[in-house]
């Protein structure tokens, strides 16, 4: 038995899912044997070694210059070259922007199956059970997988990094027989958004706004509250639809499901799309006007008022506790 | 410019999931049956591009039981060409399987543009569209928010962490639709009246066999009860209390 992990790099830096990917991947080895080995398409070594920390022996690294930035046919070979050499039985990835693409594809390169964006991973006799939210978190699904090897990939913040093991990763090179001038498609850039935000789906701390808000200017509100939270901003389908906020921002069936550890709901009644995309978050906070909110059947905390005096006076007291700290 | 828009029939959003008694599945009772938003938006923009250049062919194509066909309708009144019904009675078949049939369907089929949703709002696996590029070897952009076809060559911009990546892509492509695409129209009375006139080819689903199985659905453990902290601002240094002493969340 051996577990392969994608290893994500970005501009040459190794992304933070994939210490949670490798923690989850140490903890299955430890019940179904193996090592866990990573597979990393990149222009050149993002400092591989390191993520021996994180949980890897061994990392195959694959370089051309086209990999600087995400190329799914190119990364693909990569990570099926690494699947033949290494004959695992469970490959992993981050369930990122990246890890969404490129893992169909793998899957479907190998005629295997592949359990998206999954919050567990089991072993059941020797065999992977893969639980995943469905319906946006309405229910929660088991997969199992008939053909080997089973593809998973995983939801971010839910998996828990490995304690750091102080030994080094053996970084070994893979040939692949990548041709760029072949590829159908190509990143030719990247569109860096306002101010390097963090995506809702890796925030620790999310603050959204609904329709209670009243205006769209209104968001400011929220927004003073993230930054003395330094969370990032989220919005309810309604305010979306009404074209207030970017439909990047949406929390919810149509938009991002999001498991932070702290969601704070600002002037939203709760729709059953909406607290189905937030309903995992750790701790709920819900600020809103109208006791009989559903929101309030899924907060942790709920404070019934006006939101115009209530956040204003929420993001003081958070200034006052940062200032004391 | 033939262009296959794949929809699938999916629960509303609305619904409250309950489980079939086969332990495994979505019990359908009582639940209204549309097609997946995010198809909608790739239908609405497959239309545009066939509005813009003024002629092609725009195919809407469903996996699944005979109900689709009232799904399929509705993409034929907002607009499709014509649609092909691939037939299985299979319930929820995995997105591999699902995959399989649409290669199939379309190999050969001379579509330039392959259109999908970026996910289905029931099981939210994201595979089907890039799974078909594969089999189809055939370049695909996930996630597409913001699209324009100039001299052959698409650009797209999808979303992901921290900002959008821009893709050139050479045609024949498969694209998967993310919301703020296009606004998907609604059907009209004339749309409606037409529709009924268009073809709904049925064929049986090429499936093969399944590569992921579906061992269980169950309802997410409620969440434990909450506690209303308190009224209006009074209750702000409770809550800022509770969150770094109980919760320890800040």
């Amino acid at each position: 038995m051996s577990i392969l992990v994608f290893v994500e790099q970005r501009d040459g830096r190794v992304r933070s899912i994939v210490r949670e990917v490798l923690g989850e991947a140490t903890r299955l080895a430890a019940v179904l044997g193996g090592p866990v080995a990573g597979i990393c398409p990149a222009a050149s070594d993002p400092g591989l070694a390191a993520l021996g920390d994180a949980g890897a022996e061994r990392v195959l690294l694959a370089t051309h210059e086209a990999f600087a930035c995400y190329d799914a046919s190119g990364y693909t070979q990569a990570v099926v070259a690494a699947i033949e050499a290494l004959k695992p039985q469970v490959v992993l990835f981050g369930a990122s922007a990246m890890g969404r693409d490129l893992a169909p594809r793998v899957a479907a390169r190998l005629g295997v199956g592949l359990a998206t964006d999954c919050t567990a991973l089991a072993a059941d006799g020797g065999r992977l059970i893969a639980t995943r939210p469905v319906f946006a978190g309405k229910a929660i699904q088991k997969a199992a997988f008939p053909r080997s090897p089973a593809l998973a990939s995983l939801r971010p913040k839910v998996f828990a990094p490995a304690a750091p093991s102080g030994r080094a990763a053996a970084v070994e090179p893979l040939a692949t027989s990548f041709d760029p001038v072949a590829a159908r498609a190509k990143v030719v850039r990247m569109a860096a958004a306002a101010g390097g935000k963090v995506d809702l789906t890796e925030a620790d701390v999310i603050v959204s706004g609904g329709r209670g808000l009243k205006e769209p200017q209104n968001f400011k509100l929220i927004e003073e509250l993230a930054e003395a939270l330094g969370a990032a901003v989220g919005a309810s389908r309604a305010a979306v639809d009404a074209g207030w906020r970017p439909h990047s921002e949406q929390v919810g069936q149509t938009g991002k499901t999001v498991s932070p550890k702290l969601y704070v709901a600002v002037g939203i009644s709760g729709a059953i799309q909406h607290l189905a995309g937030m309903s995992s978050s750790r701790c709920i906070v819900a600020i809103n006007k109208d006791p009989e909110a559903p929101i309030f059947k899924v907060a942790d905390y709920g404070v019934v008022g006006d939101l115009f005096e209530v956040v204003p006076a929420l993001t003081e007291a958070v200034k006052q506790l940062n200032a004391h700290v | 410019m033939i262009q296959v828009v794949c929809i699938k029939q999916v629960a509303d959003t609305e619904t409250r999931v309950r489980v079939a008694a086969d332990g495994r599945n979505l019990d359908p009772t009582g639940v209204t049956w549309v097609a997946n938003p995010y198809d909608e938006i790739a239908l609405e923009q497959a239309l545009r591009i066939r509005e813009q250049q003024g002629s092609g062919e725009v195919v809407a194509v469903s996996v699944g039981g005979p109900g689709v066909q009232t799904t399929l309708r509705n993409a034929l009144a907002m607009g499709a060409d014509r649609a092909i019904h691939l037939k299985t009675e299979r319930i929820a078949p995995d997105p591999l399987s699902v995959a399989c049939a649409l290669a199939e369907e379309l190999r050969g089929a001379g579509a330039e543009l392959v259109w999908f949703g970026k996910q289905a709002v029931d099981d939210d696996q994201a595979q089907v569209g890039p799974m078909v590029a594969e089999r189809l070897d055939l370049p695909c952009v996930t996630m597409v928010a913001s699209f324009t076809l100039e001299g052959g060559r698409v650009t797209a911009e999808r979303e992901v962490e921290g900002g959008r990546e821009v893709v050139e892509v050479a045609l024949p492509a498969v694209l998967t639709a993310e919301k703020g695409l296009a606004e998907p129209r609604y059907a009209s009375l004339k749309g409606i009246m037409a529709a009924k006139r268009k073809p709904i080819e049925e064929k049986p689903a090429r499936l093969g066999e399944p590569a992921l199985e579906v061992v269980a659905l169950e309802l997410p453990p409620p969440r434990g009860a909450g506690k209303v902290v308190g009224q209006g601002v009074e209750a702000v240094s409770e809550l800022v209390r509770l969150l770094r002493e109980e919760a320890r969340a800040i």
